[in-house]
């Protein structure tokens, strides 16, 4: 008898916690991010395998050491200034970006707050797969998630991150080492 | 005389002002708004508001004439050697542990108890007592290089910090070492636009930088060098009533330098 009344006064507990469990690791997450879809696709593969192209004839550094990062609608359209292969993708860049003279508004999966200050050719000696999604092999993009909240992606690198490698590198960890 | 260990620099970035040089022209203050990405102000005479991070004083032996003189004297942030702010934050949101000795200042961490600007001798912090705003087309002049600074947080003078490390990056692209930079990688916005090359600015502490030798001159003073904060801003000045109100002295007491 008293065994039965204990099993039932832990019941709303068991199934509390259990519902917290579902709550924390499966709504609030989907809650709090939201899918987002990049433009349109882009291969990195074709235009390295088959076209031939090397990393660094669009991801560069300026004269002055920083990064050029994305390549402009402008870099791009002296390939692309009409469409050469009647694929769906890249008659949607033609049409829309390139001919509109528009930026493609790629989504950035490790897009960082405005105060913080990354320099690639500091980090020239790491693979670029160490903090980006590997794209280059990639056959479809990465799934973008984005902070509802925050309007950041959710791949993007925190701050406990970079300072543990600065830490485990030996780097110093200042504050003005990062911040601006 | 410091209540904590301080931190040895192998560089000291710093600068030398010559006030016999310093026209008061104010080139200075508006380059460093402009280049720190500063909201045009509600009312700019009201200084109880404004935020200058350059600011030039206007000095005067107060004799009247014809042996009155004046001297105009620009102060940014002085970086001290000892900085009085740093102690005093709450959530450690300014620092002087980079290599180059500058005084940083991290507004996202900051929150707004002012506490360094009380324990700053040289009034050199400003808070945001408004909301940046640019008026229509005018946020075009921002640039990307400084972060803006929300209401309600303290921001000072960096010694154009960015431009520190746009130094750092040039260096790494041409193959030499970020660390010994030469005097014409980096240099401040107030520097740069000065009119009359009044101001100086490179490494203390690299005895090849114009900066460290004019620092030994007989003519360079500190502001308010006896209270020990060890600035790496340098004064220089000809006029001995000039270098004697850069501190408190006694009526008996001789005034340093030449």
């Amino acid at each position: 008898m008293a065994k039965k009344k204990k099993s039932y006064l832990l019941l709303p507990f068991v199934v509390g916690f259990i519902g917290a469990l579902v709550f924390g690791w499966g709504l609030f997450p989907k809650m709090l991010f939201s899918e987002k879809q990049q433009p349109f696709w882009f291969s990195h593969i074709s235009h390295v395998e088959v076209v031939g192209m090397d990393c660094y004839d669009c991801h560069y550094y300026y004269e002055d050491g920083s990064f050029s990062g994305i390549p402009t609608t402008e870099e791009c359209s002296a390939c692309h200034m009409d469409v050469m292969f009647d694929d769906p993708d890249e008659i949607i860049f033609v049409e829309q970006y390139v001919w509109e003279e528009k930026e493609v508004p790629w989504l950035i999966y490790q897009k960082q707050p405005d105060n913080v200050y990354f320099s690639h050719i500091a980090h020239e000696m790491y693979d670029c797969q160490t903090c980006h999604p590997a794209v280059e092999t990639a056959e479809a993009w990465p799934k973008y998630y984005e902070n509802r909240l925050t309007k950041y992606s959710r791949d993007t690198m925190k701050m406990w991150e970079c300072e543990r490698c600065h830490a485990e590198t030996g780097t110093s960890n200042a504050c003005y080492v990062c911040h601006k | 005389m410091a209540i904590y260990k301080l931190k040895e620099f192998k560089i000291k970035w710093g600068m030398v002002i010559d006030l016999d040089k310093c026209t008061g022209c104010g080139a200075c203050m508006i380059s460093c708004q402009a280049e720190n990405n500063m909201a045009p102000m509600p009312d700019a005479t009201d200084k109880l508001y404004s935020m200058t991070w350059m600011l030039v004083y206007r000095l005067s032996n107060g004799k009247p004439f014809p042996d009155h003189d004046i001297a105009y004297l620009p102060r940014p942030c002085v970086q001290c050697g000892n900085p009085n702010c740093v102690p005093v934050c709450p959530v450690i949101a300014t620092t002087k542990d980079e290599e180059g000795g500058i005084v940083s200042q991290i507004s996202p961490r900051c929150i707004g108890c002012r506490y360094c600007m009380a324990a700053c001798p040289y009034r050199a912090r400003y808070f945001n007592w408004h909301d940046p705003v640019w008026p229509q087309g005018m946020e075009k002049t921002l640039t990307p290089f400084t972060s803006t600074r929300p209401r309600g947080v303290v921001e000072k003078c960096h010694y154009c910090h960015h431009r520190f490390k746009a130094a750092k990056e040039k260096a790494r692209y041409d193959g030499r070492d970020p660390n010994k930079l030469d005097e014409d990688d980096y240099t401040t916005a107030c520097a740069q636009n000065c009119p009359t090359g009044a101001i100086t600015f490179g490494d203390l502490m690299n005895p090849e930088h114009k900066v460290a030798k004019l620092a030994k001159s007989p003519y360079a003073f500190r502001l308010l060098e006896r209270l020990g904060t060890d600035p790496q801003l340098y004064y220089m000045s000809k006029r001995e009533w000039v270098r004697r109100q850069g501190d408190n002295y006694l009526e008996h007491e001789p005034t340093k330098g030449v």
